[in-house]
């Protein structure tokens, strides 16, 4: 197991240091944040002059040296156009994108297995065919559409829930949670639908076909013949060992979800790391994309990580191999 | 929609009711596309940025809602000499903090735009002195003479000298050190709004300030400011009632803001002129098929380019209505823009053809355009249409268009051959356009720094420096006059068209709208149910 854990955070630091440098590389060219720093009636002298404060004058392995180093300390530097510590900002922003990521987790978890077993369970049914339709729609429908969508049916014709924002927050520390007001439910509500609705749809074919698939196998056709009841052949030796793909997938979608709420986050005007994001982009603000980047890599790498362990708790076959190494 | 022929110069004025409205507790809540990056009035040089710190901090000279000039803090101003001008102060004017206006504020602010971190030192470039006459006078003394002082001043906000003392912000929040300070998160003006709650890129709401020494027109108490960078999320909001005023509207949405029964859409011209530049400098363009020499030094080439494009075609189909074709540089509302020299050359392809064969292109040729595509209104799609334009005269148009991250310090390097630019003048005077964009290029100067395409005339150069200093308004009205005339005769560039403004309003709002796309607060007004 130690062995295990340690070779797996070798990996992980490499994948790190590869992201890191992918990240600072792609940003050499993503374009020049003097043009945006000093508007229209700069001079040229004026840009020379930040050009050199800034170290953007410096050669490429200076830079990413410098970038390096600092990142290690989870030190990204200044926005260029906010002025502010990035580490600051994605602090201030994080608490935001992970509390929609988790209420549409766990939406998508609450509804998505339920779906799936009933799908699974009643095939051919007219609402399990349903359920197959409209999954259909979810997986294929581009997210900012369902949230448009959304918005148009909800807060314009209906007039039930806010368009944008994050409405009334309370503050723990450095931590704002809008989970604590009606307000901050009512405001999380859409998003949180718009961002699970692609996940949902995904665990619940995936907990359908995983389900069938285990209905087939022997020890259900035994545990059939020892008479034990629908319900526990069902929930107790089927869904359980379904399980498995399902915390994979669900564990990496959480990544996904933190780190690609941008759609979402950008429609709602959710004040999230993917907002930060998107202005970073379209204002070539480099320290807060490669921070950005480096940020989702470790809660990838850190996930990964998690859901490799969970495996060995859950799957006891694994443990030997694993843990045995080569 | 179309749009106001006499709203020349003018702000669109809605009236739904008259303005006298009783003064109630007012909520209004307005949505940009982007946020204001910082409170400080003279840490960046933007106009969202000016706009909003504008309802908190004044400058010595406004403008009124025809864009006309107006006393602000100072009461008046005259020359002593051609470099030398004096204005008197507004007396009994103290800033949010209970602190009296003086003379020395003014100077304190000349300094402050001027130094460290500011962005605003070009408004500054051109003083020599500010100097402290007495508690209500203060004299500028400017290295040359510098006619439209009193129009550059208008940008610069008077800050208190005691509060940025007192608070560690005698400087403004630069951004290359990271440092901020009390002014990025509060504000402290003479103004008729105080910022109480800051959250950047969330929400900034102003409140009234009480000790306010002009009038405050509208009835708004408290204004929510937030922005919302999703064109159809801002619309949903509006539609849904959750904000009352968003700017700008995609001009796509027009037509639906206007059939909801609660919402319109405010237009008017803007200042910014949009138009093509062409590479006129090297002997071989850096993207073309031709080789060898440059097409665009023959003046036939650019005039064949301008009447070849259907300026009325993308009025209608790629604007829908929302802009206002030109043939200057600079548009209405601004000083030395002329009715009589707004008119363009008639499109017409035939006479393109022929101008392109008498220069020896009768085939056309190849070329690149350089085109933003999340900039100014519906840009790509102008550029798309000019492209399908000139292919009616054989000229094959390879068009890339971009996000602005990439496209300006492209274009800004002249690593273009064909491109798109859109210009607003800050000081609302030829000046700066004839100065910017079509003075031949010195990099050390700074002169002529964004005429990308390096188009030179020595006389418009020469005429650009005298009527810089030119302090009798007619005489300088005829050099702007005389310039301009120089420029369309050689077809420096290709105008395009003063885009419109579009904000999009709850019918319960009353507002004024500014060409330069300012929003003052003190003159909305929300009726009372």
């Amino acid at each position: 197991m130690g062995a295990f854990i340690l070779r797996r955070l070798i990996q992980a630091i490499i994948v790190m240091v590869s992201v890191a440098f992918i990240a600072f590389l792609l940003f050499q060219y993503v374009g020049d944040p003097v043009v945006f720093l000093l508007g229209q009636d700069a001079t040229p002298e004026q840009i020379r002059q930040l050009r050199s404060d800034l170290g953007l004058d410096q050669p490429f392995f200076v830079q990413f040296w410098h970038f390096l180093v600092n990142a290690a300390q989870g030190e990204f530097g200044l926005s260029l156009r906010q002025g502010a510590k990035v580490s600051r900002l994605l602090g201030e922003r994080f608490p935001a994108t992970f509390e929609l990521a988790m209420v549409a987790a766990l939406l998508a978890l609450l509804i998505g297995v339920p779906m799936g077993v009933y799908a699974a369970l009643k095939r051919g049914t007219f609402m399990s065919q349903l359920f197959m339709t409209v999954s259909l729609l979810g997986v294929s429908l581009p997210t900012f559409l369902i949230g448009i969508l959304l918005i148009l049916v909800f807060s314009v014709w209906l007039g039930w829930l806010p368009s944008f924002g994050r409405g009334e927050t309370v503050q723990f520390g450095w931590w704002s949670s809008g989970l604590f007001t009606l307000d901050g439910w009512l405001h999380i509500i859409l998003p949180a639908i718009t961002l699970a609705i692609f996940q949902l749809t995904l665990i619940m074919r995936l907990v359908r076909a995983e389900m069938l698939e285990v209905l087939r196998t022997d020890y259900i056709k035994f545990a059939r013949a020892r008479g034990l009841t629908d319900r526990a052949i069902h929930f107790g030796h089927a869904l359980k060992n379904t399980l498995v793909p399902v915390m994979t997938i669900t564990g990496l979608q959480l990544g996904g979800l933190i780190a690609f709420a941008i759609i979402t986050e950008t429609v709602f005007q959710w004040p999230g790391m993917g907002l930060l994001f998107i202005q970073a982009v379209t204002f070539a603000d480099v320290p807060v994309m490669a921070a950005y980047l480096c940020l989702i890599a470790l809660i990838f790498v850190a996930i990964n990580l998690i859901v490799d362990m969970l495996y060995v708790v859950v799957d006891p076959r694994l443990r030997v191999a694993k843990a045995g190494g080569h | 929609m179309s749009i106001p022929s006499q709203a020349i110069r003018v702000a669109v004025l809605t009236s739904l009711f008259a303005l006298s409205a009783a003064a109630s507790a007012q909520t209004l809540r307005v949505a940009n596309q982007g946020d204001a990056l910082s409170l400080d009035p003279h840490s960046l040089n933007e106009s969202l940025q000016l706009s909003v710190d504008s309802n908190a901090y004044e400058a010595l000279v406004g403008w009124n809602k025809k864009l006309e000039m107006v006393p602000m803090l100072a009461t008046g101003w005259k020359q002593m000499s051609p470099t030398v001008w004096r204005f008197d102060l507004r007396k009994g004017v103290t800033f949010y903090d209970g602190t009296p206006f003086t003379a020395d504020d003014v100077v304190f602010t000349m300094g402050r735009i001027a130094g460290e971190g500011s962005d605003m030192k070009s408004y500054s470039n051109d003083v020599k002195e500010t100097r402290k006459v007495d508690s209500h006078t203060v004299e500028i003394e400017t290295k040359t003479p510098l006619p439209i002082l009193p129009q550059i001043l208008s940008q610069v906000y008077i800050m208190s000298k005691k509060w940025c003392e007192d608070n560690n912000a005698t400087r403004p929040v630069d951004r290359r050190k990271g440092i901020e300070n009390t002014a990025s998160f509060k504000t402290n003006g003479t103004g008729p709004y105080h910022v109480r709650e800051r959250q950047p890129n969330v929400r900034t709401v102003f409140v009234r300030n009480p000790r306010y020494w002009g009038k405050v027109e509208g009835n708004v108490q408290e204004v929510i400011f937030t922005p919302i960078a999703n064109p159809a999320t801002r619309v949903a909001a509006l539609l849904s009632g959750e904000i009352d005023v968003m700017e700008p509207v995609p001009v796509q949405d027009i037509a639906r803001i206007n059939a909801n029964a609660s919402t319109q859409v405010v237009a008017g011209p803007e200042l910014r002129t949009i138009f093509l530049g062409m590479d006129q400098k090297r002997d071989e363009l850096l993207f073309s098929s031709v080789k060898g020499k440059n097409p665009f030094k023959d003046k036939r080439v650019r005039q064949a380019f301008y009447q070849a494009i259907d300026i009325a075609g993308i009025q209608k189909t790629v604007m829908r209505g929302a802009s206002r074709p030109t043939a200057l540089m600079i548009g209405p509302g601004n000083n030395g823009w002329t009715e009589a020299q707004d008119k363009r050359l008639p499109y017409d392809p035939e006479a393109a053809k022929k101008l392109m064969a008498e220069a020896g292109y009768p085939n056309g040729f190849e070329v690149t355009m350089n085109c933003p595509n999340d900039r100014y209104v519906n840009d790509a799609q102008i550029c798309q249409a000019v492209a399908a334009n000139l292919a009616r005269i054989g000229v094959k148009i390879n068009l890339q268009a971009e996000t602005k991250g990439t496209y300006f310090p492209k274009i800004l390097r002249r690593d273009t051959s064909f491109y798109m630019l859109g210009w607003t003048p800050s000081t609302y005077d030829a000046h700066n356009a004839l100065n910017a964009l079509m003075r031949c290029p010195n990099d050390k100067t700074g002169d002529g720094q964004f005429n990308l395409g390096s188009y030179c005339n020595p006389k418009l150069d020469e005429l650009t420096v005298k009527l810089g200093a030119e302090t009798d308004k007619a005489k300088r009205d005829a050099m702007i006059k005389e310039a301009f005339a120089l420029h369309t005769e050689d077809i420096g560039h290709l105008p395009l068209h003063q885009q419109t403004l579009a904000w999009g309003v709850n019918k319960k709002v009353s507002l004024v709208q500014l060409a330069d796309n300012f929003m003052p607060f003190k003159w909305i007004s929300v009726k009372t149910k």
